[in-house]
């Protein structure tokens, strides 16, 4: 059903854990679907110098968020910031159709987590998509 | 990592060699239809017949009451529509409960969407059923009673004997779906007011693909598949002659060793059970003692999910199975630990181990090891362990 890559980020997932004082912190999902994934960021110089995240979720959940943050460690924000879910799920060598609302709550995420970031540093927060009902919208089924 | 750990008896079971053994005949040298008449054939519809019985045996019915399906949800289908088909000129009213198996689920709402009522009873935090519940549900319009013998996920055993002296002394047909509970506990058809009877060879290490619905003689239920005159003209198809004498050997052995079986079991489950249980904030799902199945167990481990609690036994070599929304294949968690009263966060993480004949304490120490592991592991990971931690502190 997972790809060895999906196996991988889940048996031995990079990145897991909390920052300290972190520049932002994003976290979506809840716990009556069953997913939530929270996502912490250490940005200087508008570079994300770290990304940790913890997720109580499914394997894919998991794997989604451990390969996600991967991608944007050592990223501007900006570069951060168009990471898709589509690139994520790709990344990870697919995820099956039920499983893409996990690599959705990735970038969600990490949008919260970068415009956390912002309004604490006194910029403007970033428009983006946030599902209220990401099982519904984005199942696959 | 080689260690294999079977703890999912409850979803299937391994054909034993002595049932393989007995049904190759059945492929190759007595492979005679037996709707035929020359003499290859009558080879294979006695070994229906010495099924027939067995079955019969098993479960106290007679031979005649028996009628051989391709599985359980099969019977289950056949026993809910027929009846409602045969009987719909007396009434349209039909009660089961919220936590049957989706082969009787889905068919009553199937028929729901044809004109027929369908109640559908709660149970309590264990998953019982309540007589009270029962018998203020009938109404004159009620044809049928459709509740299972014993839960396939919490492993609760409904007080069968009661239900069935309810409908027959209120003249309602009483179907139970016994797939978990034939071969594995004491099922008498005649003493418990049995109308109608699901059974499944795989579940007591049969074939998979056989099955069997008892119909107590003299009950008019119409046909399911059409066809022609086999199953005394009940159920059309070749016969699935190899499964059918599976079935037989397998049932024969099973109903032979089940005291021994379940004193094993029994002490296993407990072990397995109370060791899992020391494990905080894990709760029991499903009733302690004789209320419950000799093989199941079922806890919810709060604050993870059930299927990365899944990957990694199974990485560690145990096959079990869990009610989270992720393997039940929808969006919600397990419809039966829904019914018992947990919240949806709760019922994500559970995890059913179910025990069998060849389970051994090695393994349910092994098990014992791993879990608490995998757990701590995954709360690790989990943002509600922090979120709880932070409470408490």
């Amino acid at each position: 059903m997972y790809s060895e890559k999906v196996m991988d980020h889940f048996t031995n997932p990079r990145n897991v854990g909390e920052i300290v004082n972190a520049s932002g912190v994003g976290e979506v999902g809840n716990a009556k679907c069953g997913d939530i994934m929270k996502v912490y960021l250490k940005i200087e110089d508008n570079v994300v110098v770290d990304a940790k995240f913890k997720t109580f979720g499914c394997g894919s959940a998991i794997a989604s968020s451990s390969m996600a943050t991967e991608l944007i460690k050592g990223k501007t924000v900006d570069d951060a910031w168009t990471l898709t879910n589509q690139a994520v799920a790709e990344a990870l060598d697919g995820l099956p159709p039920v499983k893409m609302h996990c690599s959705v709550l990735a970038e969600e995420a990490i949008h919260k987590a970068i415009n956390d970031y912002r309004s604490k540093a006194g910029l403007e927060v970033w428009d983006y998509e946030e599902h209220d009902d990401i099982h519904g919208e984005v199942h696959g089924e | 990592m080689n260690k294999s750990i079977y703890m999912d008896h409850a979803a299937t079971t391994y054909t034993k060699p002595e049932v393989l053994e007995e049904m190759i005949p059945y492929f190759t040298t007595h492979f005679g239809n037996p709707s035929s008449i020359y003499s290859l054939s009558r080879e294979t519809k006695k070994a229906i017949d010495v099924a027939r019985d067995r079955v019969a045996k098993a479960i106290n019915a007679t031979g005649n009451e028996i009628y051989f399906t391709g599985g359980g949800s099969e019977a289950d289908n056949w026993a809910i529509k027929g009846i409602a088909s045969a009987h719909k000129h007396k009434g349209n009213h039909i009660i089961t409960t919220t936590i049957e198996h989706h082969a009787v689920l889905h068919t009553c709402e199937y028929l729901a969407k044809n004109g027929f009522e369908i109640t559908y009873l709660p149970v309590d935090e264990y998953g019982l059923v309540s007589i009270k519940d029962l018998e203020n549900a009938i109404t004159d319009k009620t044809i049928l009673v459709s509740i299972m013998f014993a839960n396939n996920e919490i492993g609760t055993i409904e007080p069968i004997k009661e239900i069935g002296a309810l409908c027959r002394s209120k003249k309602i047909f009483f179907h139970t779906d016994a797939v978990q509970a034939v071969g594995h506990i004491e099922v008498d058809v005649k003493e418990m007011n049995i109308d109608l009877l699901s059974l499944a060879a795989h579940k007591f290490y049969g074939p998979k693909g056989v099955g069997a619905l008892y119909v107590r003689k003299g009950i008019k239920i119409d046909n399911l598949v059409h066809g022609g005159g086999q199953e005394r003209n009940r159920r059309a198809g070749t016969e699935n002659v190899a499964g059918i004498v599976g079935l037989g050997k397998a049932l024969e052995l099973a109903t032979q060793n089940m005291e021994e079986n379940n004193k094993k079991l029994v002490y296993l489950r407990d072990k397995l059970m109370n060791g899992l249980l020391e494990i905080p904030h894990t709760r029991l799902n499903g009733p302690r003692g004789e209320n419950r199945l000799p093989g199941n167990s079922n806890v919810c481990f709060r604050f993870i999910e059930g299927e990365s609690i899944l990957l990694m036994l199974d990485a560690m070599g145990i096959a079990a199975s869990s009610g989270s929304a992720c393997t039940s294949g929808s969006l919600d968690p397990s419809h039966v630990l829904l019914s018992i009263g947990l919240p949806h966060e709760i019922a994500h993480g559970s995890l059913r181990l179910s025990l069998g004949d060849a389970t051994t304490e090695e393994e349910v120490d092994y098990v014992l090891e791993t879990v608490p592991k995998i757990i701590q592991r995954l709360r690790d990971m989990s943002p509600l362990w922090d979120d709880y931690l932070k409470e408490e502190k």
